[in-house]
Protein backbone atom coordinates (compact mmCIF):
# COMPACT_ATOMS: atom_id res chain seq x y z
CA UNK A 1 0.00 0.00 0.00
CA UNK A 2 1.26 3.46 -0.84
CA UNK A 3 1.32 6.34 2.05
CA UNK A 4 1.59 9.41 0.22
CA UNK A 5 2.96 12.15 2.58
CA UNK A 6 1.55 15.26 1.98
CA UNK A 7 5.16 16.68 2.25
CA UNK A 8 5.82 14.96 -0.60
CA UNK A 9 2.63 16.21 -2.44
CA UNK A 10 4.05 20.21 -1.12
CA UNK A 11 7.13 19.43 -2.82
CA UNK A 12 6.04 18.30 -5.78
CA UNK A 13 3.62 21.46 -5.66
CA UNK A 14 6.12 24.27 -5.76
CA UNK A 15 7.64 22.24 -8.38
CA UNK A 16 4.83 22.34 -10.59
CA UNK A 17 4.10 26.34 -9.82
CA UNK A 18 7.69 27.12 -11.10
CA UNK A 19 7.72 25.00 -14.02
CA UNK A 20 3.70 25.91 -15.37
CA UNK A 21 4.91 29.82 -14.58
CA UNK A 22 7.62 29.24 -17.05
CA UNK A 23 5.57 27.39 -19.75
CA UNK A 24 2.13 29.48 -19.36
CA UNK A 25 3.71 32.48 -18.11
CA UNK A 26 3.72 34.44 -15.78
CA UNK A 27 2.66 33.11 -11.79
CA UNK A 28 0.82 29.57 -12.21
CA UNK A 29 -1.16 28.68 -8.99
CA UNK A 30 -1.64 24.68 -8.56
CA UNK A 31 -5.00 23.57 -7.51
CA UNK A 32 -6.35 19.99 -5.93
CA UNK A 33 -2.81 18.36 -6.55
CA UNK A 34 -3.75 14.24 -5.93
CA UNK A 35 -1.70 11.61 -7.22
CA UNK A 36 -3.66 8.54 -8.95
CA UNK A 37 -3.33 4.90 -8.22
CA UNK A 38 -0.39 3.36 -9.73
CA UNK A 39 2.89 1.96 -9.14
CA UNK A 40 5.45 3.56 -6.54
CA UNK A 41 8.20 3.93 -9.30
CA UNK A 42 5.67 5.00 -12.03
CA UNK A 43 3.40 7.26 -10.51
CA UNK A 44 0.69 10.23 -12.32
CA UNK A 45 -0.76 12.71 -10.42
CA UNK A 46 -3.71 15.15 -11.71
CA UNK A 47 -4.05 18.99 -10.82
CA UNK A 48 -5.22 22.33 -12.36
CA UNK A 49 -2.51 24.59 -12.65
CA UNK A 50 -4.39 28.71 -12.96
CA UNK A 51 -2.22 30.93 -14.99
CA UNK A 52 -2.74 34.74 -16.52
CA UNK A 53 -6.69 33.96 -15.03
CA UNK A 54 -6.91 30.48 -17.15
CA UNK A 55 -7.61 27.52 -15.63
CA UNK A 56 -5.51 24.21 -17.29
CA UNK A 57 -6.64 20.83 -16.04
CA UNK A 58 -3.27 18.66 -16.47
CA UNK A 59 -1.46 15.57 -15.43
CA UNK A 60 1.98 14.51 -14.41
CA UNK A 61 3.27 11.73 -15.76
CA UNK A 62 7.01 10.88 -13.15
CA UNK A 63 9.37 8.34 -12.29
CA UNK A 64 10.52 9.54 -9.08
CA UNK A 65 14.75 9.36 -8.62
CA UNK A 66 14.72 7.65 -5.50
CA UNK A 67 13.09 4.37 -6.54
CA UNK A 68 14.84 1.92 -8.62
CA UNK A 69 12.36 0.00 -11.65
CA UNK A 70 12.66 -3.39 -11.75
CA UNK A 71 14.74 -4.85 -14.28
CA UNK A 72 12.12 -6.44 -16.63
CA UNK A 73 10.47 -2.25 -16.33
CA UNK A 74 13.84 -1.21 -17.28
CA UNK A 75 14.28 -3.64 -20.10
CA UNK A 76 10.65 -2.99 -21.99
CA UNK A 77 8.72 0.19 -20.69
CA UNK A 78 10.29 3.65 -22.56
CA UNK A 79 11.32 6.52 -20.09
CA UNK A 80 9.36 9.40 -19.95
CA UNK A 81 11.42 11.45 -22.17
CA UNK A 82 11.04 8.80 -24.67
CA UNK A 83 7.20 8.92 -23.73
CA UNK A 84 6.70 12.77 -23.65
CA UNK A 85 8.07 12.44 -27.56
CA UNK A 86 6.17 9.52 -28.85
CA UNK A 87 2.85 11.43 -27.65
CA UNK A 88 3.80 14.67 -28.95
CA UNK A 89 4.70 12.31 -32.28
CA UNK A 90 0.85 10.61 -32.16
CA UNK A 91 -0.98 13.93 -31.44
CA UNK A 92 1.05 15.74 -34.20
CA UNK A 93 -0.25 12.78 -36.67
CA UNK A 94 -4.29 13.65 -35.54
CA UNK A 95 -4.12 10.53 -32.74
CA UNK A 96 -6.68 11.39 -30.28
CA UNK A 97 -4.10 11.26 -27.47
CA UNK A 98 -3.17 13.68 -24.21
CA UNK A 99 -1.65 16.60 -25.63
CA UNK A 100 1.93 16.52 -23.99
CA UNK A 101 3.16 20.38 -22.83
CA UNK A 102 6.10 20.44 -21.16
CA UNK A 103 8.93 18.29 -19.82
CA UNK A 104 10.57 18.73 -16.14
CA UNK A 105 14.27 19.51 -15.86
CA UNK A 106 16.72 17.40 -13.88
CA UNK A 107 17.58 20.48 -11.62
CA UNK A 108 13.49 20.57 -10.91
CA UNK A 109 13.98 16.72 -8.65
CA UNK A 110 10.86 15.37 -9.17
CA UNK A 111 13.30 12.36 -11.11
CA UNK A 112 12.02 11.76 -14.93
CA UNK A 113 8.89 13.96 -15.20
CA UNK A 114 6.11 15.67 -18.12
CA UNK A 115 3.41 17.62 -17.97
CA UNK A 116 0.31 16.86 -20.79
CA UNK A 117 -2.92 17.79 -20.55
CA UNK A 118 -5.77 15.80 -18.88
CA UNK A 119 -8.09 14.38 -21.19
CA UNK A 120 -12.16 13.63 -20.02
CA UNK A 121 -13.85 10.70 -19.41
CA UNK A 122 -13.35 7.58 -17.73
CA UNK A 123 -11.06 4.68 -18.21
CA UNK A 124 -12.80 1.98 -16.42
CA UNK A 125 -13.77 -0.76 -18.32
CA UNK A 126 -17.17 -1.98 -16.00
CA UNK A 127 -18.54 1.73 -16.35
CA UNK A 128 -18.13 1.42 -20.30
CA UNK A 129 -19.94 -1.63 -20.74
CA UNK A 130 -22.35 -1.20 -17.98
CA UNK A 131 -23.61 2.18 -17.50
CA UNK A 132 -26.65 3.59 -19.30
CA UNK A 133 -24.51 6.92 -19.99
CA UNK A 134 -22.32 5.20 -22.13
CA UNK A 135 -25.28 3.47 -24.02
CA UNK A 136 -24.79 5.42 -27.26
CA UNK A 137 -20.80 5.34 -27.11
CA UNK A 138 -20.98 1.75 -27.09
CA UNK A 139 -22.03 1.24 -30.77
CA UNK A 140 -19.06 3.56 -31.45
CA UNK A 141 -16.35 2.85 -29.28
CA UNK A 142 -15.19 -0.56 -31.48
CA UNK A 143 -15.01 1.62 -34.88
CA UNK A 144 -13.44 4.64 -33.26
CA UNK A 145 -10.59 2.61 -31.94
CA UNK A 146 -10.23 1.08 -35.32
CA UNK A 147 -9.86 4.81 -36.75
CA UNK A 148 -7.57 5.83 -34.89
CA UNK A 149 -5.14 3.11 -34.38
CA UNK A 150 -4.92 3.20 -38.26
CA UNK A 151 -3.75 7.43 -37.38
CA UNK A 152 -1.33 5.91 -35.07
CA UNK A 153 0.10 3.44 -36.74
CA UNK A 154 0.51 6.36 -40.10
CA UNK A 155 2.71 8.26 -37.30
CA UNK A 156 5.98 9.69 -39.72
CA UNK A 157 8.81 7.48 -38.33
CA UNK A 158 10.76 10.44 -38.66
CA UNK A 159 8.87 12.27 -35.96
CA UNK A 160 9.51 9.47 -33.33
CA UNK A 161 12.51 9.65 -31.03
CA UNK A 162 14.63 6.30 -31.20
CA UNK A 163 12.32 2.99 -30.47
CA UNK A 164 13.14 -0.41 -29.80
CA UNK A 165 11.84 -2.39 -32.99
CA UNK A 166 10.13 -5.54 -31.95
CA UNK A 167 8.99 -8.46 -34.21
CA UNK A 168 7.40 -11.49 -33.64
CA UNK A 169 10.57 -13.53 -32.51
CA UNK A 170 11.87 -11.12 -30.05
CA UNK A 171 8.59 -11.57 -28.55
CA UNK A 172 8.52 -15.22 -28.45
CA UNK A 173 12.04 -14.93 -27.03
CA UNK A 174 11.38 -12.46 -24.64
CA UNK A 175 8.54 -14.48 -23.25
CA UNK A 176 10.38 -17.79 -23.05
CA UNK A 177 12.80 -15.78 -21.01
CA UNK A 178 10.18 -14.66 -18.69
CA UNK A 179 9.38 -18.41 -18.52
CA UNK A 180 12.66 -19.47 -17.69
CA UNK A 181 12.89 -16.81 -14.97
CA UNK A 182 9.94 -17.93 -13.19
CA UNK A 183 10.69 -21.09 -11.21
CA UNK A 184 8.08 -22.59 -12.38
CA UNK A 185 7.22 -24.99 -15.50
CA UNK A 186 4.02 -23.80 -17.89
CA UNK A 187 3.20 -26.59 -19.99
CA UNK A 188 0.18 -24.61 -22.05
CA UNK A 189 2.41 -21.29 -22.33
CA UNK A 190 5.23 -23.61 -23.65
CA UNK A 191 2.47 -25.30 -26.37
CA UNK A 192 1.19 -22.16 -27.04
CA UNK A 193 4.89 -20.52 -27.68
CA UNK A 194 5.67 -23.38 -29.81
CA UNK A 195 2.56 -22.96 -31.52
CA UNK A 196 3.32 -19.48 -32.53
CA UNK A 197 6.85 -19.61 -33.58
CA UNK A 198 6.03 -22.29 -36.10
CA UNK A 199 3.81 -19.80 -37.93
CA UNK A 200 4.92 -16.71 -36.83
CA UNK A 201 4.68 -13.73 -39.39
CA UNK A 202 7.58 -12.70 -41.19
CA UNK A 203 9.27 -9.14 -40.21
CA UNK A 204 7.46 -6.20 -42.20
CA UNK A 205 10.19 -4.20 -44.55
CA UNK A 206 8.73 -0.76 -42.72
CA UNK A 207 7.95 -1.41 -39.11
CA UNK A 208 5.23 0.80 -38.09
CA UNK A 209 4.70 2.55 -34.12
CA UNK A 210 2.95 0.38 -32.34
CA UNK A 211 1.48 1.03 -29.43
CA UNK A 212 2.03 -1.84 -27.10
CA UNK A 213 -1.31 -1.67 -24.51
CA UNK A 214 -3.95 -0.40 -26.62
CA UNK A 215 -7.27 -2.17 -25.12
CA UNK A 216 -9.94 -1.57 -22.86
CA UNK A 217 -9.03 0.66 -19.76
CA UNK A 218 -5.65 2.15 -21.34
CA UNK A 219 -8.23 4.45 -23.37
CA UNK A 220 -10.73 7.37 -21.75
CA UNK A 221 -14.45 7.78 -23.12
CA UNK A 222 -17.15 10.14 -22.52
CA UNK A 223 -20.86 9.87 -23.82
CA UNK A 224 -19.77 10.32 -27.28
CA UNK A 225 -17.32 7.64 -27.26
CA UNK A 226 -12.66 7.43 -27.24
CA UNK A 227 -11.63 10.75 -26.04
CA UNK A 228 -8.13 9.84 -25.31
CA UNK A 229 -5.59 6.96 -25.87
CA UNK A 230 -3.86 6.30 -22.67
CA UNK A 231 -0.63 4.56 -21.33
CA UNK A 232 2.27 4.63 -24.22
CA UNK A 233 4.36 2.92 -22.00
CA UNK A 234 5.15 0.10 -24.30
CA UNK A 235 5.71 2.19 -27.77
CA UNK A 236 7.91 0.19 -29.61
CA UNK A 237 8.42 -0.33 -33.91
CA UNK A 238 6.77 -3.35 -35.22
CA UNK A 239 3.91 -5.08 -36.79
CA UNK A 240 0.56 -2.68 -36.97
CA UNK A 241 -1.39 -6.08 -36.03
CA UNK A 242 0.15 -6.79 -32.70
CA UNK A 243 -1.95 -3.60 -31.62
CA UNK A 244 -5.44 -5.09 -33.07
CA UNK A 245 -4.88 -8.39 -31.91
CA UNK A 246 -4.16 -7.28 -28.31
CA UNK A 247 -7.05 -5.07 -28.51
CA UNK A 248 -9.27 -8.53 -28.91
CA UNK A 249 -7.41 -10.24 -26.25
CA UNK A 250 -10.46 -12.21 -24.23
CA UNK A 251 -9.32 -10.32 -20.56
CA UNK A 252 -10.17 -6.95 -22.37
CA UNK A 253 -13.83 -7.67 -23.18
CA UNK A 254 -14.32 -7.78 -19.36
CA UNK A 255 -17.12 -9.90 -19.26
CA UNK A 256 -18.40 -8.97 -22.83
CA UNK A 257 -16.81 -11.71 -24.63
CA UNK A 258 -19.29 -11.99 -27.43
CA UNK A 259 -17.69 -8.53 -28.44
CA UNK A 260 -14.32 -9.23 -29.07
CA UNK A 261 -13.19 -5.91 -30.19
CA UNK A 262 -12.41 -4.48 -26.41
CA UNK A 263 -16.07 -5.69 -25.44
CA UNK A 264 -17.48 -3.32 -27.96
CA UNK A 265 -17.69 -4.90 -31.28
CA UNK A 266 -16.87 -7.84 -33.61
CA UNK A 267 -13.18 -8.21 -34.99
CA UNK A 268 -14.81 -7.27 -38.27
CA UNK A 269 -16.47 -4.09 -37.27
CA UNK A 270 -12.79 -3.02 -36.26
CA UNK A 271 -10.88 -3.96 -39.52
CA UNK A 272 -13.01 -2.65 -41.58
CA UNK A 273 -12.82 1.06 -39.39
CA UNK A 274 -9.13 0.42 -39.56
CA UNK A 275 -8.79 -0.20 -43.24
CA UNK A 276 -11.41 2.84 -43.75
CA UNK A 277 -9.00 5.50 -41.97
CA UNK A 278 -6.09 4.12 -44.42
CA UNK A 279 -4.96 1.50 -42.28
CA UNK A 280 -3.41 -1.42 -44.49
CA UNK A 281 -5.53 -4.34 -45.34
CA UNK A 282 -5.70 -6.65 -41.84
CA UNK A 283 -5.00 -10.28 -42.98
CA UNK A 284 -7.51 -12.42 -40.21
CA UNK A 285 -4.95 -15.31 -39.96
CA UNK A 286 -1.90 -12.66 -39.05
CA UNK A 287 -4.80 -11.40 -36.44
CA UNK A 288 -5.21 -14.72 -35.32
CA UNK A 289 -1.56 -14.35 -34.85
CA UNK A 290 -1.31 -11.90 -32.76
CA UNK A 291 -4.60 -12.37 -30.46
CA UNK A 292 -3.04 -15.78 -29.97
CA UNK A 293 0.44 -14.06 -29.08
CA UNK A 294 -1.67 -11.53 -26.85
CA UNK A 295 -3.07 -14.18 -24.99
CA UNK A 296 0.24 -15.66 -23.99
CA UNK A 297 1.30 -12.04 -23.35
CA UNK A 298 -1.15 -11.50 -20.82
CA UNK A 299 -0.75 -14.32 -19.27
CA UNK A 300 2.71 -14.45 -18.44
CA UNK A 301 2.59 -10.88 -17.35
CA UNK A 302 0.67 -12.19 -14.83
CA UNK A 303 3.05 -14.45 -13.89
CA UNK A 304 5.68 -11.77 -13.49
CA UNK A 305 3.10 -9.25 -11.48
CA UNK A 306 3.36 -11.93 -9.16
CA UNK A 307 6.72 -12.31 -9.69
CA UNK A 308 7.38 -9.02 -8.30
CA UNK A 309 6.23 -9.68 -5.08
CA UNK A 310 7.36 -13.23 -4.48
CA UNK A 311 11.09 -11.88 -5.85
CA UNK A 312 10.70 -8.92 -2.92
CA UNK A 313 10.96 -6.30 -5.40
CA UNK A 314 7.48 -4.90 -4.35
CA UNK A 315 5.33 -6.18 -1.66
CA UNK A 316 1.74 -6.07 -3.13
CA UNK A 317 -1.26 -8.56 -2.18
CA UNK A 318 -2.69 -7.08 -5.59
CA UNK A 319 0.17 -7.89 -7.58
CA UNK A 320 0.55 -11.05 -5.63
CA UNK A 321 -3.22 -12.29 -6.62
CA UNK A 322 -2.80 -11.45 -10.39
CA UNK A 323 -0.80 -14.83 -10.70
CA UNK A 324 -3.92 -16.76 -10.03
CA UNK A 325 -5.55 -14.89 -13.33
CA UNK A 326 -2.66 -16.69 -15.45
CA UNK A 327 -5.12 -19.58 -16.08
CA UNK A 328 -7.74 -17.27 -17.06
CA UNK A 329 -5.43 -17.19 -20.32
CA UNK A 330 -4.57 -21.02 -20.20
CA UNK A 331 -8.24 -21.80 -20.51
CA UNK A 332 -8.49 -19.02 -23.65
CA UNK A 333 -5.28 -20.85 -25.26
CA UNK A 334 -6.53 -23.69 -25.38
CA UNK A 335 -9.72 -22.91 -26.79
CA UNK A 336 -8.07 -20.62 -29.51
CA UNK A 337 -5.55 -23.34 -30.53
CA UNK A 338 -9.02 -25.87 -31.05
CA UNK A 339 -11.07 -23.14 -33.12
CA UNK A 340 -7.73 -22.91 -35.00
CA UNK A 341 -6.71 -26.78 -35.88
CA UNK B 1 -5.75 -34.59 15.45
CA UNK B 2 -8.04 -33.45 14.08
CA UNK B 3 -9.11 -29.90 14.70
CA UNK B 4 -12.35 -29.14 16.04
CA UNK B 5 -15.05 -27.63 13.53
CA UNK B 6 -15.06 -25.42 11.62
CA UNK B 7 -12.94 -26.72 8.93
CA UNK B 8 -10.40 -24.98 7.41
CA UNK B 9 -12.82 -24.31 4.24
CA UNK B 10 -15.42 -23.20 6.59
CA UNK B 11 -13.46 -20.70 8.35
CA UNK B 12 -12.19 -18.82 5.26
CA UNK B 13 -15.69 -18.78 4.09
CA UNK B 14 -16.86 -16.81 7.19
CA UNK B 15 -14.18 -14.91 6.93
CA UNK B 16 -14.27 -13.77 3.67
CA UNK B 17 -17.86 -13.34 4.41
CA UNK B 18 -17.41 -10.68 6.91
CA UNK B 19 -14.77 -8.65 5.22
CA UNK B 20 -17.48 -8.31 2.01
CA UNK B 21 -20.57 -8.23 3.88
CA UNK B 22 -19.64 -5.20 7.01
CA UNK B 23 -15.83 -4.71 6.56
CA UNK B 24 -15.77 -3.41 2.62
CA UNK B 25 -19.02 -1.02 2.45
CA UNK B 26 -17.21 1.13 5.57
CA UNK B 27 -14.36 1.17 3.76
CA UNK B 28 -15.95 2.18 0.68
CA UNK B 29 -17.61 4.85 2.59
CA UNK B 30 -14.02 6.37 4.05
CA UNK B 31 -11.19 4.83 2.23
CA UNK B 32 -12.50 3.70 -1.49
CA UNK B 33 -8.88 2.89 -2.23
CA UNK B 34 -8.73 0.25 0.72
CA UNK B 35 -12.51 -0.46 -0.68
CA UNK B 36 -10.98 -1.89 -3.78
CA UNK B 37 -7.77 -3.76 -1.78
CA UNK B 38 -10.42 -5.88 0.22
CA UNK B 39 -12.25 -6.90 -2.45
CA UNK B 40 -9.22 -8.19 -4.27
CA UNK B 41 -8.08 -9.56 -0.43
CA UNK B 42 -11.92 -11.53 -0.61
CA UNK B 43 -11.45 -12.76 -3.68
CA UNK B 44 -8.59 -14.18 -2.91
CA UNK B 45 -9.96 -16.14 0.33
CA UNK B 46 -12.56 -17.54 -2.03
CA UNK B 47 -9.62 -19.10 -3.93
CA UNK B 48 -8.26 -20.45 -1.19
CA UNK B 49 -11.53 -21.75 0.06
CA UNK B 50 -11.77 -24.01 -3.11
CA UNK B 51 -8.22 -24.51 -3.12
CA UNK B 52 -8.77 -26.88 0.26
CA UNK B 53 -11.16 -28.52 -0.58
CA UNK B 54 -10.39 -29.14 -4.57
CA UNK B 55 -6.92 -28.76 -4.75
CA UNK B 56 -5.65 -31.49 -3.43
CA UNK B 57 -7.96 -34.55 -5.50
CA UNK B 58 -6.92 -32.08 -8.03
CA UNK B 59 -3.23 -31.90 -8.09
CA UNK B 60 -3.33 -35.99 -7.77
CA UNK B 61 -5.56 -36.34 -11.12
CA UNK B 62 -2.69 -34.39 -12.86
CA UNK B 63 -0.19 -35.78 -11.28
CA UNK B 64 -1.27 -39.67 -12.52
CA UNK B 65 -2.03 -38.27 -15.83
CA UNK B 66 1.30 -36.80 -16.23
CA UNK B 67 2.89 -40.28 -15.28
CA UNK B 68 0.88 -41.57 -17.60
CA UNK B 69 1.88 -39.94 -20.43
CA UNK B 70 4.91 -39.49 -19.94
CA UNK B 71 5.55 -43.44 -19.47
CA UNK B 72 7.60 -42.82 -15.89
CA UNK B 73 6.97 -41.63 -12.10
CA UNK B 74 8.75 -38.26 -10.78
CA UNK B 75 7.27 -35.55 -8.51
CA UNK B 76 4.77 -33.19 -10.06
CA UNK B 77 7.01 -30.44 -10.21
CA UNK B 78 9.84 -32.58 -11.98
CA UNK B 79 7.23 -34.29 -14.48
CA UNK B 80 6.05 -30.54 -15.70
CA UNK B 81 9.39 -29.44 -15.86
CA UNK B 82 9.98 -32.58 -18.39
CA UNK B 83 6.25 -31.78 -20.02
CA UNK B 84 7.36 -28.07 -20.65
CA UNK B 85 10.85 -28.97 -21.88
CA UNK B 86 9.53 -31.66 -24.68
CA UNK B 87 6.69 -28.83 -25.80
CA UNK B 88 9.24 -25.74 -26.18
CA UNK B 89 11.76 -28.08 -27.93
CA UNK B 90 8.57 -29.60 -30.44
CA UNK B 91 8.97 -33.09 -28.98
CA UNK B 92 5.36 -32.71 -28.63
CA UNK B 93 2.71 -30.68 -30.37
CA UNK B 94 -1.11 -29.75 -29.91
CA UNK B 95 -1.41 -32.69 -32.49
CA UNK B 96 -1.26 -35.40 -30.10
CA UNK B 97 -4.74 -35.82 -28.34
CA UNK B 98 -3.70 -37.45 -24.86
CA UNK B 99 -1.55 -34.29 -24.62
CA UNK B 100 -4.57 -32.12 -25.22
CA UNK B 101 -6.50 -34.10 -23.15
CA UNK B 102 -4.21 -33.76 -20.20
CA UNK B 103 -3.77 -29.95 -20.22
CA UNK B 104 -7.55 -29.80 -20.78
CA UNK B 105 -8.39 -31.93 -17.60
CA UNK B 106 -5.09 -29.75 -15.31
CA UNK B 107 -6.51 -25.97 -17.01
CA UNK B 108 -10.23 -27.03 -15.98
CA UNK B 109 -9.35 -28.34 -12.61
CA UNK B 110 -6.89 -25.28 -11.71
CA UNK B 111 -9.80 -22.74 -12.99
CA UNK B 112 -12.28 -24.62 -11.30
CA UNK B 113 -10.15 -22.93 -8.20
CA UNK B 114 -8.81 -19.73 -9.43
CA UNK B 115 -12.26 -18.26 -11.21
CA UNK B 116 -14.89 -20.89 -11.92
CA UNK B 117 -17.27 -17.97 -13.28
CA UNK B 118 -14.38 -17.48 -16.71
CA UNK B 119 -16.04 -18.26 -19.24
Amino acid sequence: MTVHKPIEAESVAAVLAAAAGRHFGGIAVIEGLSRESGGASRQTWRFDAVAAGRRHELILRRDPPSLGKTDRERSVAIDRATEFRVLAAAHKAGVQAPEPLFELAAGDGLGEAFVMRRASGTAIARKLLRDAAYDSARGKIAGQLGEILARLHATDPVTLPPLVRREAADHIASLRRSLDDLGQAQPVFELALSWLDRRKPPPLDRPVLVHGDYRTGNYLADETGVTAILDWELAHLGDPIEDLGWLCVKSWRFGAIDRPAGGFGSREELWAAYQRAGGRPVDPQRAHWWEVFGTVHWGIICLNQAWKHLSGSIRSMEHASIGRRAVETQVDLLQLLKNAA
Amino acid sequence: MAQDRPTAAELLTAIADFLREEATPALDRTEPRLGFQMRVAVNSLAILEREIRLGHDADLREHARLAKLLGHGGTLSELNYELARQLRSGVRDERDPALMAHLEATTADKIAIANPKWR
